[in-house]
């Protein structure tokens, strides 16, 4: 699946929050969208997802807009992961999982969490309440809940926030291998520069609710002559004039 | 209406109360703490009130129908509430279940919750205060079907305003069901009221149904004119609170509070 987004906007009372943006992500691609904290990034991610009402524009999957398609129809094929949601804290790892597969309508459920349960290792706290796990157990949960309908389309907010180097390192790992054996578009937010050269086949910067840059991480260290793709990031994260 | 997602969600708050005994005991605690208050005060004025003399049971009967209707909304709040403490909100709501089926989930789910609180209570008030809501018959079923569409529709009311306002809307809904309580004429006829508050009390089902109740039992008369009028203007107030629950959330989508929505 494809998604593009056209002119989409969102204004809370006068400030303008996401500001006539566009952006395409081809079928099995995956983009990162970076930018500082307050530039848009996740209420575009909140729009995609239905869950904010764009004032202006329009969010197309398979070219077709997503209020044309019915909202179950849509979000059985979408999926969303973010440390910054969380799942019922009081239920056990697999509770979770079992409900969020029912939800999604998941046929053969069980055989399909325990796939995931043994791609994610997860098993061995499978028993224990989601709001006992560490962050790093938390994450990995919050990723198998967002597979578990295998989305055609993910959307990733800052998957590997406040967790240490090796786990943060096997989710990165874990992401590139499933995306090489599945169908999935991937938006990414991330404020992980290694994560993003790593993982995304090319870049939207974002910056005050608007798209200032985008292309494939070289292009853009390349466009505005830095070392790597933090030094970038400052650059236009900040204003060109502010960093020199 | 996808049943397999209704009974999802309702397994969620089946798990939660399952993973938790002082969570099940908070449920029963509560109501059987109410029939013991209101089963020595119903002894107390069975033995000195000419207007209660020989109906022994009727306040306790009330309290025991007034806290079914409590106990189903609070339900429906609460449950709805655990999604916000619980951070849960973004990932339902990007779950692909139909806003009627949350509906439908929460609704039918209240019914359990309120039914593991309440039935312990009932069955203690038998042999401690010889007092059974089995005694007004077949018009218990109806009476409840109205008290819990009502309580319901309260549900809705509250969690709208929660949709709408945030969490800080928590406290109305505690708060919502005392609003109506003097209006509802439980544990006493509507007659007492003033005759302004007596046009606003016959809007509301409880009215009806409290009334009614205290027919049965001390008339042994039933009127199934006033139980049919309480369930019409239940269902009623229940199409209401779908309505705006409808418009809350697609009010908290243009505002963009679904996806911060937590505690």
């Amino acid at each position: 699946m494809h998604l593009e987004v056209k002119n989409l906007t969102k204004i809370y009372n006068k400030y303008i929050a996401v500001d006539n943006i566009n952006f395409k992500i081809e079928k099995n691609k995956t983009i990162g969208l970076l930018g500082p904290n307050g530039c848009g990034k996740t209420t575009s991610i909140g729009m995609i997802l239905g869950l904010i009402s764009p004032d202006k524009g329009e969010i197309l999957i398979n070219d077709k807009n997503i209020n044309i398609y019915k909202r179950d129809e849509i979000l059985s094929k979408l999926n969303f992961a973010s440390p910054y949601v969380e799942l019922p804290k009081k239920l056990t790892v697999k509770q979770n999982l079992e409900i969020y597969g029912r939800l999604y309508g998941i046929k053969d459920l069980e055989k399909s969490i325990y796939e995931i349960s043994n791609d994610l290792d997860i098993k061995k706290f499978f028993e224990r309440k989601t709001g006992e796990l560490s962050s790093g157990q938390k994450n990995r949960v919050a990723l198998a809940k967002s597979l578990i309908n295998k989305p055609k389309i993910l959307l990733l907010d800052e998957p590997t926030a406040s967790l240490d180097p090796d786990i943060g390192d096997f989710i990165r790992s874990y992401i590139q291998n499933y995306k090489s054996k599945n169908d999935v578009t991937i938006l990414l937010a991330s404020h992980n520069m290694n994560e993003v050269e790593r993982l995304c086949d090319s870049i939207i910067m974002m910056r005050s609710g608007k798209i200032i840059d985008q292309g494939t991480c070289t292009e853009l260290i390349k466009k505005h002559g830095r070392n790597n793709l933090e030094e970038t990031f400052l650059k236009l994260a900040r204003g060109a004039d502010e960093f020199q | 209406m996808n049943f397999n997602k209704i009974y999802a969600l309702g397994l969620r708050h089946l798990y939660l109360i399952m993973n938790s005994f002082p969570r099940v005991l908070d449920l029963i605690y509560w109501p059987t703490v109410q029939i013991f208050l209101w089963g020595f005060i119903s002894k107390f004025f069975t033995l000195n009130s000419d207007y209660y003399n020989n109906t022994v049971g009727i306040i306790l009967t009330a309290a025991i129908l007034y806290d079914f209707l409590f106990r189903a909304s609070i339900s429906f709040n609460m449950m709805f509430l655990e999604e916000i403490w619980s951070r849960n909100f973004t990932n339902l709501f990007i779950a692909p279940i139909k806003i009627r089926e949350i509906i439908a989930s929460l609704t039918l789910t209240a019914i359990l919750r309120t039914l593991i609180g309440l039935v312990p209570a009932v069955l203690i008030s038998i042999p401690l205060f010889g007092v059974s809501i089995l005694k007004l018959g077949l018009p218990l079923l109806f009476l409840l079907i109205s008290l819990y569409l009502f309580g319901v529709s309260l549900g809705l009311f509250v969690t709208s305003g929660l949709l709408r306002f945030g969490p800080s809307f928590e406290n109305i809904a505690w708060a919502s069901l005392f609003f109506l309580a003097p209006l509802g004429c439980i544990y006493y006829p509507i007659e007492i009221l003033p005759n302004t508050l007596q046009i606003l009390a016959k809007g509301l089902p409880l009215v009806h149904i409290f009334e009614e109740m205290r027919s049965i039992l001390i008339n042994e008369q039933v009127n199934y004119y006033n139980i049919l009028k309480s369930i019409i203007i239940s269902i009623v107030y229940f199409i209401l609170g779908v309505i705006i629950f409808y418009a809350s959330y697609y009010g908290a989508k243009k505002r963009g509070t679904l996806i911060n929505m937590g505690e």
